[in-house]
């Protein structure tokens, strides 16, 4: 009889399928999975270490680094933090704006996270048409903050500036024909929130299109259902949030319990997983697009009816009009105290935390008092999943661990921080 | 403070006691100070007794209060003599106020209750320890591991207290205040010695902005509210 032994594997830590800079040792037998190291850290940047050397509004483009793939949602939490420490509310028009956009971001991270997820199963089709509708949105990014996807869009006391009145389109050139440009800017006439309206209204139909490339999909069925099953207790005990919790069947939204700027003033609802397996993880983010397209439509059509400011008139804590600093020498040595020493935020400390497309993301300040922030932690959902990874997977074949990272929803730029 | 978390505050301390040292806050969050030895008493029972029943631990996270409230640029006795390049560009010094340098703090959150709680625990020995808490939620197990790798908080009774964010073979514990931002040690690779090597790094550190504290008497009348409540 020949003795048997385990086989230790290496996974990555450059691998299309580890989204990202994920090592994993995996201890295997035979095919089967007994044991998973995640090896992490290899996109450690210090980013905490580094906001604590700096004046708070010059850290708001780290956040964008953090998750890269929903970037005003990290900008929100840290922002929504400094300002609870200041004690300040940003204008209402500042708050509906942060609304759509962070819905409209999730909806750009569940795309990236569908197509990506269904590439790692097999299933070429769909990260196409993900694509495709991802485009649009990264031009919304665009429209309002000048970057396609690191914004830095979210300051103290709201939002950088006003919705544009005009959307940007395509210019003529020899390689589009006269139908393709009236075709690629029909949408783009009007303003910014035409387009997203029009997006809104074409996007359920999109949805309904990836859900017919894989909802009934027999062989992504097989991959998914029973797959990574997670129970109500385990997901709360490793710490899951957002849609992984809800997939495990746990009623727990942030924007419905602990509303943040003006999540309680629109309607919509939570979609909850029965069986905590990759598919009802699948189908609960599916059902969180078509219910953030709705909260988009309610905010843009209270944007239209109610004009007015989008960031504060403390000149403390925003930065005076490039007129005003022209002709006034109060507004000039606003400017410059703003831009170069920056403001001093009350010593204290605050947990501010947001329901990011992947779960809870939290920002943790202590503040002594001074013009940089003592220590900021963040806490990025995926952390906690991937911590989590281990034990979903034990058990399970190596493809099914492609599967598992895929429904965990990672991302290495929140997780390695 | 809003009257679901005072309720909160009035069970925890008649629950706990002097065991658990309230922190004054401006903003509506609870934080509760405690002793290193009580952390595993009090964590179990506010995971299982009622009212509290923390579920989640959302966040472990370890803190260094080297340095705390310190200025390094003199704004007031400065001006009298002309506003002076004042830059202190000491970087903070260990060995000052080892009792009170390292703190976990602990973000605890109830499911059911929709409540949250922070915990903060002062590490008095030397080098810095604590009990861990993941026999009570496994949540803490990366979360300590990140604390361990970062400021060198040990954890005794965790499963397995290794390095977890810093590199393979990596010196010191990174986020603490004594550390530089530039780091130790640079990799380049050398073509004589034909393989990548560690040398000390060649970047001087410098502040681009200095530390400013400055007393805005905006703040003190809700600085004086939160003391009173606490």
């Amino acid at each position: 009889m020949p003795e048997l032994q385990n086989f230790t594997m290496n996974f990555g830590p450059q691998h299309p399928a580890a989204h990202g800079v994920l090592r994993l040792i995996l201890e295997m037998d035979g095919e089967v999975i007994t044991k998973a190291d995640p090896h992490i850290g290899l996109l450690h940047r210090a980013t905490e270490k580094l906001a604590e050397s700096k004046p708070y509004n010059q850290s708001i483009g780290y956040m964008d680094r953090l998750d890269y793939v929903s970037m005003m949602c990290n900008e929100h939490a840290y922002v929504m933090a400094i300002e609870k420490l200041l004690g300040i509310t940003p204008p209402i028009r500042a708050q509906y704006i942060r609304v759509m956009y962070d819905e409209l971001t999730r909806i750009t991270n569940h795309l990236l996270w569908l197509g990506a997820h269904g590439l790692d199963i097999g299933a070429m089709t769909v990260f196409l048409y993900c694509f495709r509708e991802r485009e649009d949105i990264m031009d919304m990014y665009e429209a309002v903050s000048g970057a396609r996807m690191h914004a830095t869009y979210y300051r103290p006391g709201g939002v950088y500036r006003d919705l544009p009145e005009h959307m940007p389109d395509y210019k003529a050139s020899r390689f589009r024909s006269k139908g393709d440009m009236r075709r690629m800017n029909k949408a783009r006439q009007g303003t910014l929130l035409d387009f997203i309206e029009d997006f809104t209204g074409r996007f359920p139909k999109c949805i309904d299109e990836y859900e017919v490339l894989l909802t009934d999909n027999r062989i992504w069925k097989q991959r998914t259902v029973g797959i990574g099953v997670v129970s109500r207790e385990r997901a709360l005990q490793l710490g899951f949030s957002g849609p992984m919790l809800r997939g495990s069947g746990v009623e727990w939204d942030l924007r419905k319990q602990q509303p943040y700027a003006v999540y309680d003033e629109v309607e919509f609802d939570i979609p909850v997983g029965m069986n905590g397996d990759c598919y009802d993880r699948y189908l609960v983010r599916i059902e969180e697009m078509r219910q953030s397209t709705k909260i988009v439509k309610q905010c843009i059509a209270w944007l239209r009816k109610n004009p007015g400011p989008v960031w504060l008139d403390d000149h403390k804590i925003t930065p005076p009009h490039r007129e005003q600093m022209k002709s006034d020498m109060e507004s000039l040595i606003h400017h410059f105290k703003y831009m170069t020493e920056g403001y001093c935020v009350p010593a204290g400390e605050v947990y501010a935390a947001i329901e990011h497309p992947k779960g809870e993301f939290g920002v943790y300040m202590i503040s002594d008092g001074a013009n940089k922030p003592f220590r900021v932690k963040i806490r990025a959902a995926g952390f906690a999943h991937l911590s989590a990874l281990d034990e979903m997977v034990r058990g399970h074949m190596l493809a099914d661990l492609v599967a598992i990272i895929g429904s965990q929803d990672i991302v290495f730029g929140e997780v390695d921080r | 403070m809003n009257s679901a978390a005072d309720k909160l505050a009035g069970s925890v301390e008649s629950r706990f006691g002097g065991a658990m040292k309230r922190v004054p806050s401006t903003v509506e969050q609870l934080t509760y100070e405690l002793t290193a030895a009580k952390l595993r008493d009090v964590c179990h029972a506010l995971r299982d007794e009622e009212p509290f029943r923390f579920e989640q631990l959302m966040d472990v996270c370890g803190v260094d209060y080297l340095g705390y409230g310190e200025n390094e640029w003199r704004t007031q006795s400065a001006t009298v003599t002309g506003f002076s390049r004042g830059v202190d560009r000491h970087p903070p010094q260990a060995g000052e106020c080892a009792q009170r340098r390292f703190a976990v703090v602990y973000h605890l959150l109830s499911i059911r209750h929709n409540q949250r709680l922070r915990l903060r625990v002062f590490c008095a020995d030397q080098p810095p320890m604590l009990d861990s808490v993941t026999e009570i939620w496994a949540s803490a197990n990366w979360f300590e591991r990140e604390a361990f790798d970062l400021y060198g908080i040990l954890f005794s009774g965790h499963p397995d207290l290794r390095r977890i964010l810093t590199d393979y073979g990596f010196i010191g514990n990174p986020f603490r205040k004594d550390f530089p931002l530039s780091g130790n040690v640079e990799v380049r690779y050398d073509p004589e010695k034909q393989r990548v090597i560690y040398e000390p790094v060649s970047i001087e550190p410098r502040v681009l902005v200095p530390r400013v504290i400055r007393e805005d008497p905006r703040y003190q009348e809700a600085f004086k509210e939160a003391s009173k409540n606490a």
